[in-house]
């Protein structure tokens, strides 16, 4: 009863998306401001049915309904409650309702903090979201119904898949979606502008806001991805350049781009058309990859589950959604172009830069990801293209990147000007130069130059991004929101460059085998296994084993890895037993047993890798401190009672 | 002003790709076997585990090697496809019974035999339920042969000739299409006739 009643709530969303759609688009055309408000009416009302829809997937799943199909494959009488939410995201029928929640969520967002906008700009950015709505609740109803009967029930269900039963791993798929969604505020807003013929800096300011905590929920999903990966796994690596993994960076790299060149045309009106290209190609990227990851055509030997007729569904409305997009773009593009210039060296130039840079790391990513399909495509046979092919592809752009970063964010707008701080941020360079080469040889060693290049530039990074607010606080200035995000973001990212150079570079790693009793030293620390017992879980089992490890007699650390096998589903996990602090983790692993009571272990000493995942919430805050700046709120109340009086509601 | 339509084209020619991507065969992976020996096995049958059975008993016959479970969802797909190509009765097809994972304790022993009774019952209840194609049904509780044969999932399809050669590998379910196109014209004189 449950399930029919979510799967009613799911039909009459997608049945409240079309008029979302339709009164959006038509009423503001023709500016016709009932419609328009029957509009925003029907996304309420879109949001209340999914929210309703997914509630009844959860208490299907909280109640054991082993009658629903997708409950059944997913779940277990045995399964701990929490996980039983997770799973409702956990398969591809659930997240993609997860998805048209977030949708709805985003829908609501705008409606409700738009108010002081021009009605047909808010009427125009809801109806181009109820046609994404409404794609996607009739991709759920024709190809992936979750609600779907199964008759007879199971008497048990086969259980949440094991890698996604982990706290870090229910949450990653929610952060990640709404930050997918989340770019369809800035995609929305771009049509709108181009269907309306007009976009000043004003646009900008009101979609800089949604760029910046669309991205920043990008940035946590992508962390948590990359934690869970890390601890999970068993490998001890944190990113892996696996086409899943490429399909969230991709969005994320663009929208780096997009809320960087958002400041411009905000600050200067200028990179109007780029501007409205990167909006389109944000959220392009989070559907292409959706696509990519559910169709079957980049995942090879996994695939069997995958649907080809999902495949096509998604291509359609890809090519549908993007394709009038892009088509709009050609038509109306012309009309956004700028006539004001700047100087070569102006923070204009560097933020032009750093679009450049970011595109094209994002269209090699994209090349690598997509290149086994062109070849295969094209009938040259199967191929695939590995991490080293990326690394060193990613490291091209990113590092004058990195190295423009520091002198950017404190160049003047327009003017070839640095004033005081060109000796002060030639002085931290000189400083980060000591630093960076001296403290880690003499902590680490001497490894490679491009691991002391990473350092030195993570550092100078560092040290440019606290120059204004320590300069504003010591002034008695206040610092704004904007100033104080954007400071906090860059030396996140600094962090997150010193984490990954030094772990890349000192990481040591051994395989090696222990029985009780017998110890083994790596990287200046030695393991003893003391002993091994059995753990039941709550629906596992479990082999565990008890890790002392101590430095000079010294204990530093106790750590318990397992094997597990999870009783439905009967596939070996690895829990890694990781001791950490702030400069280090040490990661001991299972591997297999060898026999009378041994084991092989993956032992790994991991040098501030921890900073990789802090740097990257640092970031994310400060993402999110930006988007609260006051002016987005008070200045666009007052700036846009003019257009608003321009435009003469007839009401 | 066409370079602002440079984009749309770009993307077009993407789609054009993904079009393309989304009608090749992503499951054939060339198979290392092909044009070399079988593995040989020794393995209980389904219905009588006490009975082993080698591939000895196959040798000098063509013969097909079906890798199934009753977990598989695929293998559920292909079933009738199966039973087809049993009731033309142009080739023995040998069932490679697997489970959901190796049925091992920890130590990765082998579970003892009345553990796993219930396993093989499942299998057991499938055939009896859906209908058999297989000639006979071989047990591979720990995934060995199935691993020899360099299996990633169920279904599998492996058609091996009078000398003991892999001569074809099919990946996921089967369809009589399939089976047409790729093994019947691999099946020489005396596989040519229909019914």
């Amino acid at each position: 009863m449950i399930a029919e009643l979510g799967h009613f709530a799911l039909i009459l969303a997608f049945c409240l998306a079309l008029p979302q759609a339709f009164f959006g688009l038509v009423g503001a055309a023709y500016n016709k401001t009932h419609w328009m408000d029957a509009s925003t009416k029907a996304a309420t009302g879109q949001f209340v049915f999914a929210a309703m829809a997914f509630a009844c997937l959860a208490y299907a799943f909280y109640v054991n309904d082993f009658s629903v199909l997708y409950v059944a494959q997913n779940s277990n009488s045995a399964l701990p409650t929490f996980y039983r939410f997770a799973a409702v995201w956990g398969a591809h029928e659930g997240s993609l309702l997860l998805w048209l929640l977030a949708q709805a969520l985003w829908t609501l967002s705008v409606v409700a903090f738009s108010r002081s906008l021009p009605q047909v700009i808010t009427s125009r950015v809801v109806g181009v979201l109820g046609v994404i709505s409404a794609g996607f609740a009739l991709f759920i109803l024709t190809t992936s119904n979750p609600f779907e009967r199964l008759w007879p029930a199971a008497t048990d269900g086969r259980d949440l898949n094991p890698l996604l039963q982990d706290p870090a791993l229910a949450l990653h798929p929610p952060m990640l979606y709404i930050g997918y969604v989340g770019m369809s505020v800035p995609f929305a807003f771009a049509v709108a502008a181009m269907l309306a013929g007009k976009l000043d800096s004003l646009w900008a300011r009101w979609v800089r806001p949604w760029a910046t905590i669309a991205w920043m929920f990008l940035t946590i999903g992508i962390a948590l991805g990359s934690w869970w990966a890390y601890y999970e796994l068993g490998w001890g690596g944190w990113w892996f350049w696996d086409p899943v993994e490429n399909a969230s960076f991709m969005p994320w790299l663009i929208g780096t781009a997009l809320i960087h060149s958002l400041a411009v045309t905000e600050k200067r009106g200028l990179f109007k058309s780029w501007t409205l290209l990167l909006s389109i190609t944000a959220f392009s990227l989070s559907l292409l990859g959706t696509f990519l990851v559910r169709s079957g055509v980049i995942e090879s030997v996994h695939a069997f589950a995958s649907d080809p007729s999902r495949g096509l569904f998604i291509l359609v409305f890809l090519g549908l959604c993007i394709g009038t997009a892009l088509g709009l773009y050609g038509w109306r593009a012309q009309h956004f172009t700028s006539q004001a210039g700047f100087a070569l060296v102006s923070r204009e130039s560097f933020l032009l830069f750093n679009n450049i840079l970011l595109v094209v790391a994002t269209v090699l990513i994209l090349l690598g990801t997509l290149y086994p399909m062109f070849v295969d495509a094209l009938g040259l046979g199967k191929i695939s293209v590995g991490a080293p092919w990326f690394n060193v592809a990613f490291l091209i752009p990113m590092l004058p990147l990195a190295f423009l970063l520091a002198p950017g964010m404190h160049a003047s707008w327009k003017r070839a000007s640095f004033g005081r701080t060109k000796r002060l941020l030639i002085a931290l360079l000189v400083l980060a130069l000591l630093l960076g080469t001296t403290i880690p040889i003499a902590v680490y060693g001497w490894r490679s130059v491009l691991s002391s290049v990473g350092i030195v530039v993570a550092l100078w990074i560092a040290f440019a991004s606290l120059i204004e607010p320590i300069d504003r606080l010591r002034k008695g200035h206040s610092l704004s929101a904007s100033v104080l995000g954007m400071s906090l973001a860059h030396f996140g990212l600094a962090l997150f460059i010193l984490g990954a150079t030094v772990v890349e570079s000192y990481k040591k790693e051994a395989d090696i085998s222990l029985a009780p009793g017998q110890s083994a030293e790596h990287a200046g620390f030695v393991f003893t296994m003391n002993e091994l017992r059995n753990v039941e879980g709550p629906n596992y089992r479990a082999v565990e084993a008890e890790i002392v490890v101590t430095r000079d007699g010294q204990q530093v650390a106790v750590v318990y890895p397992q094997k597990r096998v999870y009783r439905v589903q009967q596939n070996p996990m690895t829990e890694a037993g990781i001791d950490g602090t702030w400069n280090r983790d040490l990661f001991v692993a299972m591997g297999d047993p060898l026999g009378e009571g041994a084991w092989s272990l993956r032992l790994q000493y991991k040098p501030m890798v921890r900073f990789i995942w802090l740097g990257a919430f640092i970031t994310a805050l400060g993402g999110l401190v930006a988007a609260c700046d006051r002016r987005y709120r008070q200045r666009v109340a007052a700036e846009a009672t003019q257009p608003v009086a321009a435009d003469a509601k007839p009401a | 002003m066409w370079r602002y339509l440079i984009p749309a084209g770009v993307f077009a020619v993407l789609v054009g790709f993904f079009v393309v991507g989304l009608h090749t065969d992503k499951q054939t992976l060339p198979s290392p076997l092909i044009g070399k020996p079988a593995p040989r096995f020794e393995l209980p049958r389904l219905e009588d585990p006490t009975e082993l059975v080698s591939s000895e008993q196959f040798a000098g016959r063509k013969y097909l090697v079906n890798v199934w479970g009753p977990w598989c969802e695929g293998c559920q797909q292909e079933h009738p496809a199966l039973l087809e190509i049993a009731r033309r009765g142009q080739i023995p097809i040998v069932g490679l019974t697997v489970p959901q994972g190796a049925l091992a304790d920890l130590q990765g022993n082998p579970l003892p035999l009345e553990q796993v009774l219930s396993e093989i019952q499942l299998g057991l209840r499938w055939l009896s339920e859906l209908g058999n194609p297989y000639d006979i049904c071989l047990f591979d509780q720990m995934w060995k042969v199935a691993i020899d044969f360099g299996v990633y999932g169920a279904p599998e399809t492996f058609l091996i000739d009078e000398r003991g050669f892999v001569v074809h590998k099919h990946t996921g379910p089967l369809t009589i299409a399939d089976w047409e196109r790729d093994f019947v014209p691999k099946l020489g004189r005396e596989g040519g006739v229909d019914g």
